[in-house]
């Protein structure tokens, strides 16, 4: 049989059940647009995610005291020591740059104004290691250091919720924890990261953040973020720092006290853990899917009661087997290939709205439709249509010509 | 070539009910010339429908011979039997069984689809539906149509892939008397005209009197009478 007149028959056929149709379609079409949404959201977040990852710098490195392999060892903390002696060209010719950081929170105010926010216990490299740009002011120089200056540089979004504007603020006095600081400069916006806002923080100086912000052992640093001197250059730097730490915490014969991340490490583990993310979310939408091809099948066998009449006469009219069964599962295809590319469209605008959404509340964040998302979703679908046509076609195919007649 | 169209002998058909065999037919044995009108009575429960269906190849028998066409139809499967209801036998229904959604032309196009046929089928159709006195109701749908005008659509789709037999089960049944008659006008029409060989089962006599032979079936056995 001529298989547009096949496809024809079929959709008549579906279109004098309209209501039941569309509430069939329905399930695929939800199914799929659950498909191509959680796929185009899970790949935007991927995307988002590595390309912050990536703007922090392709040869950054940090180290974190402890390691994580392996819990049980006695850690001796990354000191001030540690970061000065990474940073010796001799020892260390690959690094360009050392920045020892304290880090917690805490409140900042002004005239009745609050934050809760990030502060950072810095020295003058983290400017450059970090890649801040200041709207404002200078950033913390040795003698701030040295002298345990009471100044602070603020983030935009601190800037704003304390004073409304993020200009002229340089010399205002404000408090944190208490404790009055005075302003020197502004950081430049930079965007959400995955470590929250990096515009709400405030940075002080790290002998000022040791002696008044934060309890910690004399000369201990959280961590110790590193800038190697190119992007190549990040395996030597990061073998010749383990060697010096290696030498300064006594460890070169057992484990690690230490652990050291390269920006490349953070990409790694950031896309197997959205990739999970993305798998979690369409297996559920392929659950969807699934339920909706269930309800095909359903629609399908009370289809084929319904017509056992109809499938008999076409039988004594000589159908064979074949053509009945090519008939019903041009039918349930055609319903789940309907289905699919509504699905396509309804997705689409889902990850649309989303993008959209993101926008307004200052995510940069774009679901990612892509291709063979769509043709995943558009072969997958008539699949489900065809799988699930099978036992109600195969059921008609087989009726007996005479039951078929005889049944009213 | 020989003249005789069915050369049915010695059938039986047997149903079984679990384990209980019930007999429809019990050796049942006659022919039936090329260009012939027979009719076919019987009350219900005497094996006529088990019968019908036989003839028609919807149903298979238990034992015997059956020779439709010069060709045995005795042993066959599934989709050869359908290709000879296919090509052999034109069936008409008490309740016409035509289709709904599909326009009359569509209706008696349908069995020029499943024989694979791809050109004409169109004209032919039409060809058919004007034959039957339908060429201006070609493209309603059997709702539109009276009962009698869509008995004349199922007696063109019969027709149409020029089969050995008719057979017409209860063909007035569903019909006013009028219209009853116009349709036994057209099958006996048809007959003079192409020679078309007519079995009609019915139990109504005055039908049955408008053959030139009938076919008496009780309990499953026959018995013959002229009229």
């Amino acid at each position: 049989m001529n298989f547009l007149q096949t496809v024809n028959e079929a959709w008549n056929s579906l279109y004098s059940n309209k209501m039941r149709s569309i509430l069939t379609t329905l399930g695929i079409v939800i199914g799929v647009a659950a498909v191509i949404a959680m796929i185009a959201i899970g790949t935007g977040a991927q995307d988002t995610i590595l390309n912050q990852i990536s703007g922090i710098g392709t040869n950054l490195l940090f180290i974190f005291e402890g390691n994580e392999e392996d819990s049980s060892i006695t850690v001796s903390p990354l000191t001030m020591q540690d970061a000065n002696a990474i940073g010796d060209v001799f020892a260390a010719p690959h690094v360009e740059l050392v920045a020892p950081v304290i880090q917690g929170s805490g409140t900042i105010k002004f005239s009745g104004e609050t934050k809760s926010t990030q502060i950072f216990g810095v020295t003058p490299s983290f400017q450059a290691v970090r890649n801040y740009e200041l709207i404002e002011g200078e950033f913390i120089s040795e003698e701030n250091v040295n002298g345990r200056a009471s100044v602070v540089l603020i983030g935009v979004d601190v800037a704003e919720q304390l004073f409304g504007q993020s200009e002229n603020l340089v010399g205002e006095t404000v408090t944190i924890d208490g404790q009055p600081f005075r302003i020197i400069g502004i950081l430049a916006p930079k965007g959400g990261g995955q470590f929250g806002s990096q515009d709400n923080v405030v940075l002080v100086p790290i002998t000022t953040a040791r002696s008044r912000l934060m309890t910690r052992e004399q000369g201990k640093v959280d961590i110790i973020y590193l800038k190697a001197i190119s992007a190549d250059s990040v395996p030597e730097a990061t073998s010749e720092v383990q060697e010096i730490l290696r030498k300064r915490h006594r460890t070169d014969l057992g484990e690690d006290d230490f652990t050291i991340y390269s920006q490349q490490d953070f990409l790694t583990l950031a896309s197997s853990i959205t990739n999970v993310f993305k798998i979690f979310l369409s297996g559920i939408a392929g659950i969807s899917l699934l339920v909706g091809g269930i309800g095909i099948m359903n629609i399908m066998l009370v289809s084929v009661t319904e017509r056992t009449k109809e499938i008999g006469l076409r039988k004594a009219i000589g159908a064979k087997k074949k053509d009945i069964l090519i008939q019903f599962l041009t039918e349930s295809s055609l319903l789940s290939m309907m289905g699919g590319i509504l699905g396509i469209i309804l997705g689409w605008i889902i990850s649309a709205l989303v993008g959209s959404f993101a926008t307004t509340q200052g995510v940069a964040f774009q679901p990612q439709v892509d291709l063979g998302a769509i043709l995943l979703a558009t072969v997958f679908s008539t699949a489900v249509g065809l799988f699930f046509g099978i036992y109600p076609a195969n059921k008609a195919a087989n009726l007996e010509p005479v039951e078929a007649l005889r049944h009213e | 070539m020989d003249k005789t169209v069915i050369k049915i002998k010695d059938i039986t058909k047997i149903y079984k009910l679990g384990d209980i065999e019930v007999p429809a037919l019990c050796g049942v044995t006659f022919k039936v010339k090329k260009g012939e009108v027979i009719s076919i009575m019987g009350p219900s429960g005497s094996g006529k429908s088990t019968l019908m269906n036989i003839i028609g190849c919807l149903d298979r028998l238990t034992s015997g011979e059956y020779i439709l066409d010069n060709e045995d139809v005795s042993n066959l499967d599934d989709d050869q039997l359908a290709q000879i209801r296919n090509q052999k036998v034109g069936f008409v229904f008490q309740n016409f069984n035509l289709l709904s959604r599909s326009t009359a032309l569509a209706n008696v196009e349908l069995p020029l689809r499943y024989a694979g046929i791809t050109e004409n089928r169109i004209e032919m159709a039409q060809k058919a539906l004007e034959s039957v006195g339908l060429g201006d109701r070609i493209h309603h749908k059997p709702p539109e149509l009276s009962g009698g005008q869509q008995q004349r659509v199922a007696i063109a789709r019969a027709l149409i892939n020029n089969p050995a037999i008719i057979l017409a089960d209860e063909p007035t049944g569903n019909l006013d008397s009028r219209s009853g008659d116009e349709i036994m006008e057209l099958l006996l029409g048809l007959n003079k005209d192409y020679g078309t060989t007519l079995i009609i089962v019915t139990h109504d006599p005055k039908i049955a009197a408008r053959t030139a032979r009938t076919i008496q079936i009780f309990d499953g056995l026959i018995k013959e009478s002229k009229s």
